[in-house]
């Protein structure tokens, strides 16, 4: 598989009234042709903003402090907002959480629709609605052409969310940035985005980034995923990997802490302790310190670097930020 | 659970609550939501029951209108005997203090301008819980409870995170000593590794105080977790009730099949292999039901029947009660 995406050293941090919040801190990963990436976390942890600065999508307040973004070996770290903008929504789609807001109420579907395309390609209208209806036959929404001219309100929610994924399709990009695109939706409707999401990869081959905080909902879609906590990717590792052998603390407690068939009914649930990290400081540790039953001396001082797991059966593709590493401690034990 | 005879604590009989609301530009039409419509089941002593149904489904308007914080339109809600229905406001008022309600967003249901002394002293001087020189007392052990240091007392609601919040709101729950507590997406604003935090507490208070638990969630794995039986809600009626293994084990509405097979697994080899039932379409409009069975347009096996009578809940063994016009048609099918 060729490379598609490599990301080194991403730090992003926002201004704010005394000081900074530091939301992304170092994080480095790579993406290839026609894969599809689970990045998953807790809110705050930076799954967003991380993804967002790939593209330069971020508020004012906010800085890309160091880092090289390189797509299809253009540098986006450099980019000037013009070659940033022609790159927004042509190379790369985005699909947001909330399709009742990021849809204009009074645009019609069909012109929120082409707005790009018409842009990008310099594409004729006439011509660029029916790419549109083409593209709305796709995301499986029926009576395409009369569709286009409705208004937001007029579909429901499930139906908004095909609406936003067509319009994240249409310019063909390589890459689509999927930033929780059904954590506003009912499980039933989810369901029904998911399975469009699989036919759709197969049918058009491009690479995805879905952005989550629900790992059970990664594990039959994505080929690989990588766990966040405060700011830094803590875990990454192919999808068996994840979810049968999970190595950083965070990631296990995450998995036990859901409660699944397998957990006995009734009993008490594993939980992490402690809430999430204070983000004002700029980190000097490891995030997940505070939190970690396994914290040595070493975790509060140093902040662990992404490297390969070792021991028997190590994946060469599982990497883990930690200083101890527990499966290991485990079984020495 | 050591309950041999069950006694229920709630029942709830043919409940209906409808919401006037004005349609058109201009208000000028009238028109009415059928939130809940004629839904009956009962709550034991002791038991958690867990209520689930996709947003807009009545599951928040049923827990509201058993506390009659929403006046119900008709039918009734007996706690203990009593018809909470027919209780004029004062009386009402006295009921309270046996059942309370813990709300989803604790960040807009702890007033902050009020400390957390404050905020649970209130209960139980409106309730006249306690002597006004023992409320200090029984604050800090409020709090203790719910596994804070007592020390919080004296701070505002912002300076604590949305968990901490939670276990806030669960403590003034406690505050006037209820039997009954309604749970209405207790975890759902809340974090995934601070949500297992609070099922665990609510558990464990349970225990303690000998609670009865609604327990109202859209997160299936998290009912199952915690309920003893289950009821699934759709469009405002209640399409199926069991005891929460039964329930999994053998779902027999197409809607809690379709619901429980879309509930993502956190497991690779499970997802490969598992079949979903996909439905099509979206939830009708609460404003005008389908006539019928409110979920036959969605519904794979509907008939012409299907759309013309409603199903009643019938019991299909052992206290598994479905609403379903087909279901020996479907299970001879699948058999």
């Amino acid at each position: 598989m060729t490379r598609l995406l490599e990301v080194n050293n991403l730090h992003t941090r926002f201004k704010v009234r005394n000081g900074y919040l530091y939301a992304v801190n170092g994080v480095s990963f790579t993406l290839d042709k026609g894969e599809m990436l689970g990045v998953v976390g807790e809110s705050g942890c930076g799954k967003s903003v991380s993804m967002m600065s790939l593209i330069k999508l971020l508020p004012p307040a906010a800085q890309i402090t160091d880092g090289e973004v390189l797509l299809d070996g253009i540098d986006l770290s450099n980019a000037s907002t013009g070659e940033i903008n022609a790159i927004r929504g042509s190379k790369v789609g985005m699909i947001f959480q909330d399709p009742m807001t990021s849809l204009n109420p009074f645009m019609k579907i069909g012109a929120q629709l082409v707005e790009g395309i018409i842009y990008h390609k310099r594409l004729k209208r006439s011509e660029a609605m029916k790419q549109a209806a083409k593209y709305l036959d796709l995301v499986g929404i029926s009576n395409s052409e009369h569709r286009l001219n409705e208004y937001p309100h007029q579909l429901s929610g499930g139906m908004r969310q095909r609406v936003m994924i067509a319009m994240a399709l249409l310019s063909e990009p390589e890459l689509v940035i999927a930033d929780e695109p059904t954590t506003a939706l009912d499980v039933t409707i989810q369901a029904q985005i998911v399975e469009l999401v699989k036919e759709l990869r197969e049918k058009l081959n491009m690479s995805i980034i879905w952005i989550t905080h629900d790992l059970s909902l990664l594990a039959g879609m994505v080929d690989r995923i990588m766990v966040m906590y405060g700011g830094s990717v803590v875990e990454e590792a192919p999808i068996d990997e994840i979810y049968k052998s999970p190595r950083h603390p965070y990631t296990i407690g995450l998995l036990k802490s859901i409660p699944s068939i397998h957990t006995e009914a009734g009993s008490r649930l594993p939980s992490i302790a402690g809430a999430p990290p204070n983000l004002f400081v700029e980190p000097t540790s490891c995030p997940f310190a505070a939190r970690c039953g396994y914290c040595t001396e070493r975790c509060r001082k140093e902040i662990p670097s992404l490297k390969p797991v070792t021991g028997e059966g190590a994946n060469p593709h599982h990497r883990i930020a930690c200083w101890v590493d527990v499966t290991q401690r485990e079984a020495a034990e | 659970m050591n309950m041999n005879v069950k006694q229920p604590l709630v029942t709830v009989k043919n409940l209906v609550k409808h919401f006037p609301v004005k349609l058109g530009a201009f208000g000028s039409e009238n028109a009415v939501v059928h939130a809940i419509d004629d839904v009956s089941f009962d709550i034991y002593k002791g038991e958690t029951l867990g209520l689930v149904g996709e947003s807009g489904c009545g599951k928040s308007t049923t827990g509201f209108t058993i506390l009659q914080l929403y006046r119900s339109t008709s039918g009734s809600v007996e706690f203990e005997g009593v018809n909470l229905a027919a209780l004029p406001k004062k009386e009402l008022q006295a009921m309270r203090k046996r059942a309370q309600i813990v709300f989803q967003d604790p960040y807009s249901t702890l007033n902050p301008r009020m400390t957390i002394g404050e905020a649970l002293a209130e209960p139980m001087k409106v309730h006249k819980i306690c002597p006004d020189k023992d409320i200090p007392a029984r604050t800090a052990q409020l709090i203790r409870d719910v596994g804070l240091n007592p020390n919080v007392s004296n701070r505002y609601p912002h300076e604590f995170s949305g968990g901490q919040r939670q276990r806030i709101c669960i403590a003034r729950a406690l505050a006037s000593d209820p039997e009954f507590i309604v749970c209405d997406e207790p975890i759902s604003a809340l974090d995934v590794s601070i949500q297992a935090q609070i099922i665990n507490l609510l558990m464990d208070i349970q225990e303690k105080y000998g609670l009865t638990y609604l327990f109202i969630a859209h997160d299936l794995a998290v009912v199952r977790h915690i309920s003893d039986r289950i009821a699934v809600m759709y469009l405002g009626k209640i399409m199926e009730i069991a005891d929460k293994a039964e329930l999994f084990r053998r779902p027999v509405h197409p809607y809690t099949k379709a619901l429980l097979s879309a509930v993502p697994e956190a497991d690779p080899d499970i997802e490969r292999g598992r079949q979903r039932i996909i439905l099509k379409g979206d939830v009708s409009n609460a404003i005008d039901p389908p006539k019928g069975c409110r979920f036959h347009p969605r519904c794979a096996y509907a008939t012409e029947r299907c759309s013309q009578s409603v199903p009643e809940l019938e019991d299909v063994g052992g206290g598994h009660m479905v609403a379903c016009s087909r279901i020996s048609e479907i299970e001879a099918q699948e058999a």
